[in-house]
């Protein structure tokens, strides 16, 4: 610009010759470099999966045949289908409440700000890194090998999950607090248990519930698969309805768990509103 | 009463904010601390609490080294200090009578704080300060409601609450408007006054330090450089007090004007 403004410029409607590169050598020769590291590691991730390349070609036609047998959805197996869904729903609730109780002292010893010391912190990061990182599914099929097949092992496995998830959560929503309060209960001589309760925990429950019906509303859609490795819920008639072919009741499951989730979508956006 | 012996505090490796303070309470009331930002006011209250703690020297409350205490002792020597917050430090989503109450628990056991079970007697005497602050008719108000001027008032009847043998303030009335914070020094010397009860308060304000105060000390660089009555503190000792910081004491000169309050 200022270069332009001193030198004489012949017209606005032409300028002058200007050299533009919008990247320099050294630049495109790592992007290219890059190009043909991304083709290499595509080809190498298609070569081990090991594609039935038939059954990609002929699926469109499966497809359409499987939508055509799933019309007109059976209300058949309707009252089983409906309490395999409140067993879903029961088993999101439950697990949710069982994390929060898991939770609470892990987000306390995880927040930076009121742990007690260091061993404490990294205690609470090990749980919460640890239980994030394994899935429902996988934590499902640990506690049905445990437990035997059931709800049981379906609330603990979505409430392993969800341990880490509210736990870190709610331990940022503590170390975001406003410490001034906490230093006016110390100035006061009031304990740590009366710390907590007046300066912390009133400072905490916005976020608390609305980290909580986050949560929740994960749940439900994570306890409507827990069926597949036998953890209770509408998953297994799921299942059920695709091992024996029957595709109007599979058509029904798939809507009655898209209704679910629509209203977990629902109530969750209304609760978030009254609290916010 | 307060003895502050050697008192001697620096954050980290960083240059000492405290350089060896010593300072006793006698029977003037209202001891005022004055000097530009940075001095180490705050410091110097905070370390009385222990909110921070000291390098060396010594604090003793009746005799008793503050410095030396830990866990209950600790607590019940807090307890008998009562502190005003530039920012109020109340809790905004509890109610006036439950931040005021908050003052007492040092006294209730466990159960009772957490339960909010707190005894008659404590429930009467919140009610009888918020009644002294004019605040009665906001017993059940959430604190977030209030203006400023309404909340430092919450502030003083939460300190009061601990029945302090002493009363800490550090700028309480920075935070508000000039003739809210005139209010406030009313309420301040008035209150401390019916009670008996001596106070050191940092101030922003020389004027205000002059008008309510019964002794004003100048601290520069984390050291006491003035000590006497508020008629003492000539021109000559107000420019050695902020030398460096001119604009400091130019802003801290500023006397209120008449205008609106926001209570
Ligand atoms: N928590 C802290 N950590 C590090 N330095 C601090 C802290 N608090 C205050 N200081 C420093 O200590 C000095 C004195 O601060 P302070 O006591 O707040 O002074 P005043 O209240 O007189 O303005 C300042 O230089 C400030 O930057
Ligand atoms: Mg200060």
């Amino acid at each position: 610009m200022n270069d332009n403004t001193n030198s004489v410029s012949p017209s606005l409607l032409a300028g002058d010759h200007f050299d533009w590169v919008r990247y320099s050598r050294k630049q495109r020769l790592a992007r290219s470099f890059g190009y043909v590291a991304a083709a290499v590691l595509l080809y190498w991730a298609l070569s081990t999966v090991d594609i039935f390349w038939p059954w990609v070609r002929t699926a469109p036609a499966q497809l359409g045949d499987m939508m055509f047998r799933m019309f007109p959805p059976s209300l058949e197996k309707l009252n089983p289908i409906l309490y395999a869904l409140v067993e879903s729903i029961n088993i999101a609730v439950l697990g949710t409440i069982v994390a929060v109780v898991l939770a609470l002292p892990v987000a306390y010893l995880g927040a930076q700000t009121v742990t007690p010391n260091r061993v404490t912190l990294w205690l609470a990061r090990v749980i919460i890194v640890a239980t994030r990182s394994v899935d429902t599914i996988i934590w499902a099929l640990i506690f049905v090998a445990i437990l035997g097949p059931g709800p049981l092992a379906g609330i603990l496995a979505v409430a392993f999950r969800s341990i880490g998830f509210l736990g870190k959560l709610i331990a940022e929503a503590i170390e975001e607090i406003d410490w001034g309060p906490v230093e006016a209960m110390q100035a006061a001589g009031a304990s740590r248990a009366h710390i907590v309760t007046y300066a912390i925990v009133p400072q905490v429950v916005p976020s608390f519930w609305a980290i909580t019906i986050l949560r929740w509303d994960i749940n439900i859609r994570e306890s409507t698969v827990l069926g597949l490795v036998g953890a209770g819920g509408i998953g297994l008639i799921f299942q059920g309805a695709i091992d024996t072919f029957k595709w109007n009741t599979v058509s029904l499951v798939l809507i009655v768990i898209v209704m679910v989730v629509f209203a977990g979508e629902l109530v969750t956006g209304i609760v978030r509103r009254k609290l916010l | 009463m307060l003895k502050i012996t050697d008192l001697k505090k620096s954050y980290g490796k960083g240059e000492p904010v405290l350089k060896g303070l010593n300072l006793t309470t006698d029977e003037r009331r209202l001891t005022a601390i004055i000097g530009s930002s940075g001095a180490g006011k705050s410091t110097l209250l905070r370390c009385i609490n222990r909110l921070v703690p000291a390098n060396s020297g010594k604090i003793e409350l009746d005799g008793v080294n503050i410095l030396d205490l830990h866990g209950q002792q600790l607590q019940h020597t807090r307890r008998q200090i009562g502190m005003i917050f530039q920012a109020y430090n109340l809790v905004d989503r509890l109610t006036v009578m439950e931040n005021v109450l908050a003052g007492r628990l040092g006294y209730v056991g466990m159960l009772r704080g957490i339960l909010r079970r707190f005894p008659q007697e404590d429930v009467d005497r919140a009610y009888a300060l918020l009644q002294r602050v004019g605040l009665s008719q906001y017993v059940n108000k959430r604190c977030d409601t209030l203006s400023g001027g309404e909340r430092q008032r919450v502030g003083c009847a939460r300190a009061l609450m601990q029945n302090p043998r002493i009363l800490l303030a550090d700028e309480p009335t920075a935070s508000l408007d000039p003739k809210t914070s005139e209010r406030i020094m009313e309420l301040i010397a008035g209150i401390t006054d019916e009670l008996d009860l001596p106070v050191l308060i940092n101030l922003h304000n020389v004027p205000q330090a002059t008008t309510y105060a019964d002794r004003i000390l100048g601290l520069r660089h984390g050291v006491m450089i003035f000590d006497g009555n508020p008629g003492d503190l000539t021109e000559d000792w107000l420019e050695k007090i902020y030398a460096g910081y001119e604009d400091d004491l130019k802003k801290q000169m500023r006397v209120a004007p008449q205008e609106q309050d926001d209570e």
